[in-house]
């Protein structure tokens, strides 16, 4: 990618992202009335992170199998509400793992 | 000077947790292709997780730039209601000004605290509050790059999956424990799947927010979120 488009890039990324959260701030003073709304904005992270989890997650390593094995302990530690941290160096100790079986063409 | 200190004393936390929420950012920018000051950059202007890591798929393979506002509307438009909702608690000095220089930072977590603060919120407290995040934001992706960097493929490659490990962690446990945030976990998660293995020409990016909304206007309509 060459240093301009890289730019325009993070240029359009940042000022839409600043203005999520700016242009309510600066000029919203009063509470959204639609409960279908609300309920919608509520929603939405869990929605985003879902989708953007799966199937993504198993192409994140390079190698699905490793991805996998990262996966399945990362939902394991995250169902006994470990902390962020201890979960992804976790997942990333048990894709390395399995990344690391000899001869194993994953 | 004493609500500042209470400010970043609060945001201590959130700092320290960015950290490692960045340094897998600036491992994936940089597995990507990315420079490390180019990883870095992204990150002092955008302070976003989920946006960077979908913006920095975006840019990789050179997507057109509707498609990229589109993609970080659709997932930073939670942000205005974090921010319609912490207009409410602003006291009467938060200026045009101020507001226009906290919103840079109103990430989830620092929304999460300053909405559990007692009482209206000043300038001080709030800009104590953001200095930690921004700052671990900023350092965390400068670590993780270097790492990226420096460290054997191997083991980069697998880090590559902590920031999606994070997304579980963050997602999971409100799913086990409300149904209508497990129904649309589910439900975004089963249209991404079907979405991706469904040769749709020029979808790209825009799965996500397609699932996403979808979803979304789901759980909106099954299950109403009550005044609160």
């Amino acid at each position: 990618m060459e240093t301009q488009s890289f730019f325009v890039y993070v240029l359009v990324m940042a000022l839409v992202t600043y203005l999520t959260r700016m242009v309510p701030l600066v000029l919203f003073r009063r509470r959204i009335r639609s409960t279908f709304v609300r309920s919608f904005l509520a929603y939405v992270p869990y929605a985003v992170l879902s989708a953007m989890t799966l199937p993504g997650i198993l192409y994140s390593t390079g190698s699905v199998p490793s991805a996998a094995a990262g996966l399945v302990v990362a939902a394991a530690l995250s169902w006994r509400e470990k902390s962020l941290l201890v979960v992804a160096l976790a997942a990333a100790a048990a894709a390395l793992a399995v990344s690391l079986i000899p001869g194993g063409a994953l | 000077m004493r609500d500042y200190k209470s400010g970043l004393r609060d945001g201590l936390a959130i700092g320290l947790g960015y950290l490692s929420v960045a340094f897998s950012f600036g491992i994936n920018a940089v597995n990507g292709g990315l420079a490390i000051w180019q990883a870095v950059l992204i990150s002092m202007f955008n302070v976003t997780s989920a946006g960077q890591l979908a913006g920095l798929e975006l840019m990789l393979k050179l997507a057109p730039l509707l498609e990229m506002v589109l993609v970080q509307l659709t997932i930073n438009i939670r942000y205005s209601l974090m921010s319609i909702s912490l207009s409410q608690k602003l006291d009467r000095d938060m200026s045009t000004l101020h507001r226009l220089a906290i919103s840079f930072v109103n990430t989830d977590e620092v929304f999460a605290v300053a909405s559990a603060r007692e009482g209206l919120l000043n300038r001080h407290y709030l800009y104590g509050l953001i200095t930690m995040p921004y700052l671990g934001w900023a350092l965390g992706t400068l670590l993780g790059a270097v790492a990226g960097e420096i460290m054997p493929g191997v083991v980069t490659r697998a880090l590559g999956i902590m920031i999606y490990a994070m997304f579980v962690a963050i997602v999971l446990p409100p799913s086990k424990k409300y149904r209508p945030i497990r129904v649309v976990a589910l439900t975004a998660a089963a249209l991404s799947i079907a979405l991706y293995s469904l040769p749709i020409p020029g979808l790209g990016g825009l799965s996500i927010v397609v699932c996403a909304v979808a979803a979304a206007s789901l759980g909106a309509w099954l299950f109403p979120v009550e005044e609160g």
